[in-house]
């Protein structure tokens, strides 16, 4: 916490200032800021000290500057559905929510692009491209209360970014304020701008960059067909076996996804999908031109089938049967408090072969520590959901639930994966980034944020878990007063 | 030899007794013409034998604050502007291993000097490959092509080089190795470094390896051509298969002084697909029927470039507009580069065709203007002619930079045109990574 106790806090005048500027939209009330304290990871609470509600790039600005010239921390936050902490307040600094700049910009179809602000939820702008047979192809579960501007921030995925990539491969340009106050343009609706590739650099820096007040987003068409397959297994293994075979003879399906039995179970009890009872339970969705989509789904069905498959397998060929096979998956963490009282929702991946060892492994730790996990997968890329079930009103159950979810992490790493695949490192996983990164990677990583965040203003204290101090280089060194109390280094 | 601190820079004496110090006798050697940057000669070309090698080459050059040009297969050594200086030129060419190949998880990691037509081959045994179809394969190296953001017709299917790659190992101006990124393919885990190193173009450290997602060979590939009257019939039907159902692996047009327009359309599926997709695309040509392409009409973009170097000048840029602006672009070319006279006489790339155009759907595109021999494409019109296209490209954040100029055009023009309002914050970038400025400077955008 070094850095950020040495942020300003926000002062009468400074409360006054943007109260000027923004009139009904600050917050300040503390039972109103209540609202603000934490995102979908709600273990972690900070009340902010004021929130404001900006409705344009200008007030967006503003409030920026204000900040910088009093060097009071600011976090940015969309829908607040991150799970990762991201969107966590910070003691004495300010919240800046992005839900009134919710507009849809321009759709321009000829060129696939759209451009929106950073309060647009998810699937305002599917829904608004596809009479034109668009899409916008990221599509993390919460996509129909979830921001652009919060999956930039996170780089959010979904469960179809197996074929059509994550936020960044749709993210062309986005115009920025950044951490000073002042606003630039990075990338454009073409493709290539000369110079770094900052927008690359930008998407997925969980807001510790500046702040996305517009985003060029590219959109895509809608394909010919989408089938999607139901094939059940006795467990997890098998049904593993089949996805790498399937990979393996050259499909590129645009979803797979996996879930075991206890996830099944309580899927079923939550939305009565129709799933079979059985160990793993395989969902693949093909879409593309129909010749080929029809050839490619009866190759998965026979790779199904030879690795074991039940022998009903079943083909969503309507939009209904598709939606209600559907309905289970993206249900599924919810779906948790029917069979548990609680639970940690888990976020790690492994390369996709390395599945039937690491869920050995989860069973062992599982079963030692006597708390059940259920296992969601998206399965063609190895991001692994697992979840820790538990009871807090039982002692010291909630802390052997936080640990065995940080093993399961370690074990993915251990087996060449990632600590996140697609919720972020935010305030939750800090302390696990250097299971994965040593410390030149992390402190060259902050270069980036030295350049863009000199002051550490936006969003401190997040996916770093040492705050590298920026100096200007090369010159007379001048010790930073943490550093010499020793609660800070510069690397 | 111009550099920030000459008095403090070692001889070449005690640099080369450092280096092979360092890499052995071998791994050092003086600089010779064909190693010019951007017609620099560097002064010593270092070839380190591995990554810690390379770290204490470098640790070296910082300290002693020698400029550093990297290079990986050295094809695209001219691209930029002429940097300040180059006292080592640091080749990554023993960095040629394929590292860690994972088929089954479809992922790759390599060494930086591996080239990609290595890579493509190793990856071939299993039937997979890296979707990406960059210039001059068989010598253009991972790293190279990672510092250039090079991409080829594939793009409009699977996306540049920023959305291949899923992690890399940078070796910065002080030594220090660093990773980014990992090996899977999906990992929001800290910083994306990969995508910055992505057309960063040598100024922000060394790639040492890259982690590559990979894509399976396609069973089957088709390609047709269709020749239209002029550009805007053809942005049409490039559009109107933009906008099908259609899935191409390459869609481009092909245009130049003396032709009409060519629009050549690849289609990868298998065996099943091939027929309707092609059925389908034949129907959004309309009237016009389509013929067998000519001989590679996937590497003309190649061919831009004259095999073995130019004996007469010309330029080449690389075009970046919106897919809707094709035509006007070819249009803007042909209306202030003269109209066919000979209309349909010539081939792209013929000697004397005064210009061809290759564009692809995504809006990139490749333009070469040759100097005619009677002096018609002289250096001031065509300085003026790039001016004037960046003026009417920069408004809607497109883009025309030189790849390849001849000195009078390279004095006349800058070669990257305008970085936009992001220039200042690229600045400091580059000033984090190389606070000394070492690692090619003065050769990218804005003079970084």
């Amino acid at each position: 916490m070094s850095a950020i106790a040495t942020k300003g806090t926000t002062s009468p005048a400074f409360l006054d200032s943007l109260r000027t500027l923004l009139g009904d939209g600050l917050i300040t009330s503390r039972e109103e800021l209540r609202t603000y304290e934490c995102d979908g990871l709600t273990n972690l609470r900070v009340v902010p000290a004021a929130v404001v509600l900006p409705s344009t790039a200008e007030q967006v600005q503003a409030i920026v500057r204000l900040c910088a010239r009093e060097h009071v921390a600011f976090v940015a936050r969309g829908s607040g559905t991150g799970l990762s902490g991201g969107a966590l307040p910070v003691e004495g600094g300010i919240v800046i929510s992005l839900a009134r700049l919710n507009r849809i910009l321009e759709i321009d179809i000829a060129n696939a692009r759209a451009v929106v602000e950073p309060g647009v939820i998810n699937t305002a702008v599917t829904q608004r491209v596809a009479p034109y047979g668009y899409f916008y192809a990221p599509d993390p579960s919460s996509q129909t209360v979830c921001t652009i501007g919060g999956n930039v921030a996170e780089n959010s995925g979904g469960a179809h970014c197996l074929k059509y990539g994550f936020t960044t491969t749709h993210v062309l340009g986005l115009e920025v304020v950044l951490p000073d106050g002042s606003l630039v343009q990075i990338g454009s609706k073409a493709l290539d701008a000369p110079g770094y590739d900052l927008s690359g650099v930008f998407v997925g820096a969980e807001g510790t960059l500046g702040i996305a007040t517009k985003i060029i987003l590219r959109i895509v068409r809608r394909p010919e067909v989408i089938q999607t397959l139901l094939a059940a297994f006795d467990s997890t293994n098998a049904a593993g076996a089949a996805v790498s075979d399937i990979i393996a003879s050259g499909i590129l399906p645009a979803a797979i996804e996996m879930m075991d039995r206890l996830s099944i179970q309580a899927c079923e009890a939550a939305v009565h999908a129709g799933y079979p009872e059985c160990g793993g339970l395989l969902l693949v969705e093909l879409d593309g031109p129909a010749a080929e989509v029809e050839a490619l789904m009866g190759r998965v069905r026979q790779k199904c089938l030879a690795n074991g498959a039940w022998p009903q397998i079943r083909v969503a060929q309507t939009e209904e049967e598709r939606a209600l096979i559907w309905k289970g998956r993206k249900a599924a963490f919810a779906a948790m408090g029917r069979i548990s009282p609680n639970y940690i929702v888990q976020d790690g991946v492994i390369p996709r072969t390395a599945l039937p060892a690491v869920m050995e492994e989860i069973e062992r730790l599982s079963s030692a520590v006597g708390l059940r996990v259920a296992n969601v997968f998206h399965a063609g890329d190895g991001n692994l959901h697992p979840l820790v079930l538990y009871d807090r009103r039982i002692p010291g159950q909630e802390e052997a639930a936080e640990r065995l979810a940080g093993d399961i992490l370690k074990i993915c790493v251990r087996a060449g994966g990632s600590i996140t695949g697609e919720h972020g490192v935010g305030a939750d996983k800090k302390m696990f980034m250097s299971e994965m990164f040593a410390e030149p990677d992390m402190e060259t990583m902050q270069l980036v944020r030295c350049a863009f965040d000199p002051e550490q203003l936006s969003n401190p204290g997040k996916i770093f878990p040492r705050t590298r101090l920026c100096a200007e280089r090369p010159g007379p060194y001048v010790p930073h007063p943490l550093e010499l109390s020793g609660e800070a280094q510069l690397f | 030899m111009p550099g920030i601190s000459k008095a403090a820079k070692p001889n070449l004496a005690q640099t080369l007794e450092v280096l092979r110090s360092i890499v052995g006798d071998a791994g050092v050697r003086r600089g010779a013409p064909a190693d010019a940057v951007c017609g620099v000669v560097p002064e010593l070309c270092v070839e380190p034998a591995d990554e810690a090698e390379l770290s204490g080459v470098l640790q070296y050059a910082n300290e002693a604050e020698l400029m550093v040009s990297p290079r990986g297969g050295g094809t695209k050594l001219d691209w930029g502007t002429q940097p300040q200086g180059v006292d080592l030129a640091i080749s990554t060419a023993r960095f040629n291993r394929v590292l860690d190949y994972a088929p089954c998880d479809m992922t790759v990691t390599a060494g930086a000097g591996v080239s990609i037509a290595q890579l493509q081959s190793t990856l071939a045994t299993h039937g997979q490959r890296l979707a990406l179809d960059p210039l001059w394969p068989e010598r253009a190296t991972i790293g190279g092509v990672i510092a250039t953001n090079d991409s080829g017709a594939l793009r409009v299917r699977y996306g540049g080089i920023r959305d291949l790659m899923i992690g890399a190992t940078i070796a910065l101006a002080d030594g220090t190795l660093a990773a980014s990124g990992g090996k899977v393919v999906k990992n929001v885990a800290g910083y994306d470094l990969p995508k910055l190193m992505a057309g960063s173009l040598g100024t922000l450290g060394i790639i040492t390896r890259a982690v590559f997602r990979l894509h399976p060979l396609p069973e089957c590939s088709q390609t047709l051509s269709w020749t239209f009257a002029d550009c805007q019939r053809a942005k049409d039907f490039m559009l109107a298969i933009s906008d099908s159902l259609v899935v191409p692996s390459g869609v481009q047009m092909r245009t130049g002084g003396y032709r009409s327009v060519d629009v050549d359309v690849r289609i990868d599926c298998i065996a099943a697909g091939i027929e309707p997709q092609i059925e389908a695309v034949r129907k959004l040509a309309g009237e016009v029927r389509p013929t067998e392409p000519e001989a590679g009409p996937w590497q003309m973009r190649e061919q831009l470039w004259k095999p073995g170097g130019d004996t007469n000048p010309s330029c080449i840029l690389k075009l970046s507009v919106l897919p809707t602006q094709l035509a006007s672009v070819a249009e803007f070319v042909r209306s202030s580069l003269g109209s066919p006279q000979h209309a349909n006489s010539g081939r792209a790339g013929d000697p004397g065709s005064g210009w061809t155009l290759l564009m692809h759907s995504t809006g990139l595109g490749w333009l070469r203007l040759d100097f005619g021999e009677d002096g018609s494409m002289e250096c001031a019109r065509l300085a003026e002619f790039i001016s004037v296209l960046r003026a009417l490209l920069v408004s809607a954040g497109e883009s025309a930079v030189l790849l390849q100029a001849p000195p009078c055009v390279r004095e006349k023009v800058d070669i990257w045109g305008d970085a936009g309002s992001a220039l200042s914050l690229m600045m400091r970038i580059k000033q984090q990574f190389d606070p000394r400025g070492i690692f090619n400077r003065g050769r990218f955008v804005g003079g970084i």
